[in-house]
C-alpha cells in the first residue's frame, strides 16, 4: 500500500550543490513524520518514475536548482513534453506526462521544491551558499509535509514567489 | 574509412557548424563540422568536453569505500561501476572472481543482468525508439517517448515495465535502488530472501515474452529499411568484449576476446589483469577522452568497438535459448562474419536484453541463489584490476592501495571511452553521406545525433540540475561569427537566431 505523499528527491551525493536534494531527504527522514509520506531518491528521473506517482495523494520533487533567484522555491507542476525526453534525465513535468500517457488518467497534484546551487563538480562538497539554502528549504519542506492538504501545498506555493523558472529539468 | 575528414586543410575557409550539446546523449557532447562554401564538409569531429577527474575523485579513499563512491560516477549505469570496483577489490582482499562462493557469484551475476535489463530497455524504448518508429527527419516533437506511448501505446508500458522490472531486480538484490551496496570485497553482503526471489519469478515470463516482441520489432524495423540500416553510419571495426571459456556471450567475467572486421581472432581468453599488455590509449589534441587502441594494430588501425554489437559479434553462442536464436537470425542477416552496421547495434542491444531476462529466470531457479554463504577472505594484495561488461561496452577498473589500504593509483578505461573513436568515425560517414551539398536542417542533423546515439555513449555521468543544458546548434565562420544559431526550446519549437 503507498503512502499518500511521496517526496522524490534528485541528486548525487558527490557531485557539490546536486547533492541538495538527496541531503533534504535526509533530514525529512532523520526529523520528520513519515506515517504518510513515502522517501525515495535517485540520481536524476526516469520513465519508470512516472509509476511511483500511482496512488498519490501528493507528490514533491526537490532537486538543486541554478534558476531560484532566492534560497529555494516550491511550484506546482503540470504534465508537460518538453525537451527532457531526449536526455537520460527527465523533469518533474516529463515524468507527469508519462505517466498521463500509460495510466490514461492525470497525474496527482506534483510540486517541485527547487534549491539553489551554485557548483556541480565530481568530488565537490556542498557550497557555502547552497548550505545556507538546503538549512532554509529543510526546514520549509518538514512544515509543508506535516499538511496533506493540495490547498495548504498551493498556499505555500504563493509564498515563495521569488522562485522562477523551475519547470525545466535537464542532464547536464 | 573517413579518417580524411578528421582534419581538414585551409580551415580559415571554412564555416564551422556545432551542434550542441547532442541530446538524448549523457552529458556534453558536441559536434563540429566545418564546411567550405559550398557547404562540403571539410572536417567532422566528436568533442567530449567534461573533464573526467574519475581518478583524483578515487585516489586518496579507502578500498573498501570503493563499490559506493564509484557509483556516483554515473547517474546511468552505477551498478556496473559498483561490480567492477567490487571485482578489483575482491582481488585486494586476495580473492580471485572464480573463488568466490557460488551463491556471491550468482548474486553478483543476476544484479548485473538486472542492470543490463533496464539498461537497455531504457535506450531502446525511451531513447532510439522515436527515431526508429517514426524515422530520423521526422517531425521533432514527434521523437519522443510520448509519442511512441500515444502512437504505439502497447510498446510504450512494455518498455517502461521492463525498465522497472530491471531496476526491481537491483533493488532486490542491493537493498535499494540506486545507492545498493550488494557487492563488498570477497563477495556480497545480502542474500536474497525467498520471498524476494518469489517476487521477481512473479513477473519474469511477462517480462520475457516482451523482450522477444522488442527482438522482433527491431528485426522488422531494420529489415524492412535495407540495405538503408546496413548503410547508416556504418563502419568496419575491429571489436572487443569478454567472452566466457565455451565462446559463449559473457557479461560479468571472462576472458578478453577481439575480432578484427572479418571476424579473425585478435586476442581469445586474454586475462584482463593483463590488460596493459594489450590496450594503450592515445591522447588527441582536439578531445578531452582518449582513444583507446590494441596495440599489436597500433594506433591507425587498433581502434575497436565495445559494446552490444561488439558482444553478439564476438561471441560463438548464446547461452539461453531464445536469445542464441535471436543471434543466428542477426548473424544470417549480416551475410559475413561480422555485422558492422552501426544501427545494428540496436538490434544486438535487444538480443542482449532478451539473454539478461532468461539468465535472471535462470538464475532466480538456482537455489544457490537464496543461500547464505556469500565472503570468502584471502591474503591481502596491493593491486586489483576488475573488468566487467557494462551496458555500453567493457569497463576496466584497476586500482593500487598502500599498506594502509588506501587508493594511491586508480584508473579507468569506461565502455564509451573505448567507442571514441568509432563514433567519430560514424559521424564523419553520417556527414560525408549525407551533409555534403546541403541545406542544413535540424531533420539533417538528427541524422548525425542517431548515428551518435546508437552506441549509447554515456559522455558525462552527469548532473542534472534544473535548467542546466539548452540545446543549440551554431553556425559560425572561419573568423568566429556567428552565421546562423537554432535554439530548442521545452516544448520542442525550434528558433533561428541570425
Amino acid at each position: 500500500m503507498s503512502k499518500p505523499v511521496l517526496l522524490l528527491a534528485c541528486g548525487n551525493l558527490s557531485r557539490g550543490d546536486d547533492a541538495l536534494g538527496p541531503l533534504l531527504l535526509e533530514y525529512v527522514e532523520a526529523h520528520g513524520d513519515l506515517s504518510n509520506i513515502e522517501l525515495l531518491t535517485d540520481f536524476q528521473l526516469q520513465i519508470e518514475h512516472a509509476l511511483d506517482l500511482e496512488d498519490r495523494k501528493l507528490v514533491l520533487f526537490v532537486d538543486a536548482s541554478v534558476r531560484c533567484d532566492g534560497s529555494f522555491g516550491l511550484t506546482e507542476l503540470e504534465p508537460a513534453q518538453d525537451n527532457s525526453y531526449t536526455t537520460h534525465a527527465m523533469s518533474p513535468a516529463a515524468v507527469m506526462a508519462v505517466y498521463r500517457s500509460i495510466k490514461k488518467q492525470p497525474p496527482p497534484p506534483c510540486f517541485l521544491l527547487g534549491i539553489k546551487g551554485e557548483s556541480f563538480e565530481l568530488g565537490e562538497g556542498l557550497s557555502e551558499n547552497a548550505g545556507k539554502n538546503l538549512q532554509q528549504a529543510c526546514r520549509f519542506a518538514l512544515s509543508l509535509l506535516s499538511h496533506t492538504d493540495v490547498a495548504v501545498w498551493r498556499d505555500r506555493t504563493g509564498a515563495v514567489a521569488r522562485f522562477h523558472g523551475c519547470m525545466e529539468m535537464s542532464a547536464s | 574509412m573517413y579518417e580524411h575528414l578528421e582534419t581538414a586543410e585551409n580551415i580559415e575557409n571554412l564555416k564551422r557548424v556545432v551542434v550542441d550539446p547532442v541530446s538524448r546523449v549523457e552529458g556534453h557532447g558536441k559536434v563540429t563540422l566545418l564546411l567550405d562554401e559550398n557547404n562540403q564538409v571539410k572536417q567532422a569531429r566528436l568533442h567530449i568536453v567534461e573533464f573526467r577527474g574519475f581518478e583524483r575523485f578515487i585516489q586518496g579513499r579507502p578500498y573498501w569505500e570503493l563499490p559506493v563512491l564509484v557509483q556516483r560516477l554515473c547517474g546511468i549505469c552505477p551498478v556496473s561501476h559498483h561490480l567492477a570496483a567490487a571485482k578489483a577489490i575482491d582481488q585486494l582482499v586476495g580473492v580471485d572472481p572464480e573463488n568466490l562462493t557460488p551463491s556471491a557469484t550468482k548474486l553478483r551475476r543476476l544484479l548485473h543482468f538486472g542492470q543490463v535489463l533496464q539498461s537497455h530497455a531504457l535506450h531502446f524504448f525511451h531513447l532510439s525508439s522515436p527515431d526508429l518508429l517514426f524515422g530520423f527527419e521526422s517531425e521533432i516533437g514527434k521523437r519522443n517517448i510520448i509519442a511512441v506511448l500515444n502512437a504505439y501505446p502497447d510498446i510504450g508500458l512494455q518498455g517502461v515495465k521492463l525498465r522497472k522490472y530491471g531496476q526491481e531486480v537491483i533493488r532486490m538484490v542491493s537493498g535499494k535502488r540506486i545507492h545498493g551496496t550488494g557487492a563488498i570485497a570477497g563477495g556480497m553482503n545480502k542474500a536474497l530472501s525467498q520471498d524476494e526471489r518469489d517476487y521477481l519469478l512473479e513477473d519474469v515470463d511477462q517480462m520475457i515474452k516482451w523482450a522477444e516482441d522488442s527482438v522482433a520489432l527491431i528485426k522488422k524495423v531494420h529489415c524492412s529499411s535495407l540495405p538503408y540500416y546496413d548503410e547508416f553510419a556504418t563502419i568496419r571495426s575491429n571489436y572487443l568484449g569478454l567472452i566466457q571459456p565455451s565462446g559463449a556471450l559473457e557479461l560479468y567475467h571472462g576472458g578478453i576476446r577481439a575480432k578484427n572486421d572479418l571476424g579473425e581472432t585478435l586476442l581469445d581468453h586474454f586475462d584482463y589483469c593483463r590488460y596493459n599488455e594489450a590496450i594503450h590509449e592515445e591522447v588527441r589534441s582536439w578531445s578531452y577522452m582518449k582513444f583507446p587502441y590494441l596495440l599489436s594494430l597500433g594506433r591507425e588501425n587498433g581502434w575497436y568497438r565495445v559494446g552490444p554489437l561488439a558482444r553478439v559479434n564476438n561471441c560463438d553462442f548464446i547461452d539461453t535459448p531464445l536469445a542464441e536464436a535471436a543471434r543466428m537470425e542477426f548473424k544470417a542477416h549480416g551475410g559475413e562474419a561480422m555485422v558492422h552496421s552501426t544501427l545494428a547495434f540496436h538490434w544486438a542491444r535487444l538480443i542482449e536484453l532478451l539473454h539478461c531476462v532468461e539468465s535472471i529466470k535462470l538464475l532466480l531457479h538456482d537455489p544457490d541463489i537464496i543461500g547464505h554463504d556469500l565472503v570468502v577472505q584471502g591474503e591481502k594484495r596491493f593491486e586489483g584490476i576488475g573488468v566487467i561488461e557494462a551496458p555500453r561496452g567493457t569497463l576496466f577498473h584497476h586500482y593500487r592501495v598502500d599498506e594502509n589500504d588506501i587508493v594511491t593509483k586508480a584508473n579507468l578505461i569506461v565502455s564509451t571511452t573505448s567507442n571514441n573513436m568509432a563514433m567519430n568515425e560514424s559521424v564523419r560517414q553520417v556527414a560525408a553521406t549525407y551533409l555534403s551539398g546541403r541545406e542544413l536542417t535540424e531533420p539533417l542533423l538528427n541524422n548525425l545525433e542517431v548515428a551518435i546515439r546508437a552506441y549509447d555513449p554515456c559522455l558525462s555521468c552527469a548532473t542534472h540540475a534544473v535548467g542546466k543544458m539548452p540545446l543549440q546548434l551554431e553556425l559560425v565562420d572561419a573568423e568566429g561569427r556567428l552565421v546562423d544559431k537554432l535554439v530548442k526550446h521545452n516544448d520542442g519549437t525550434i528558433d533561428r537566431h541570425v
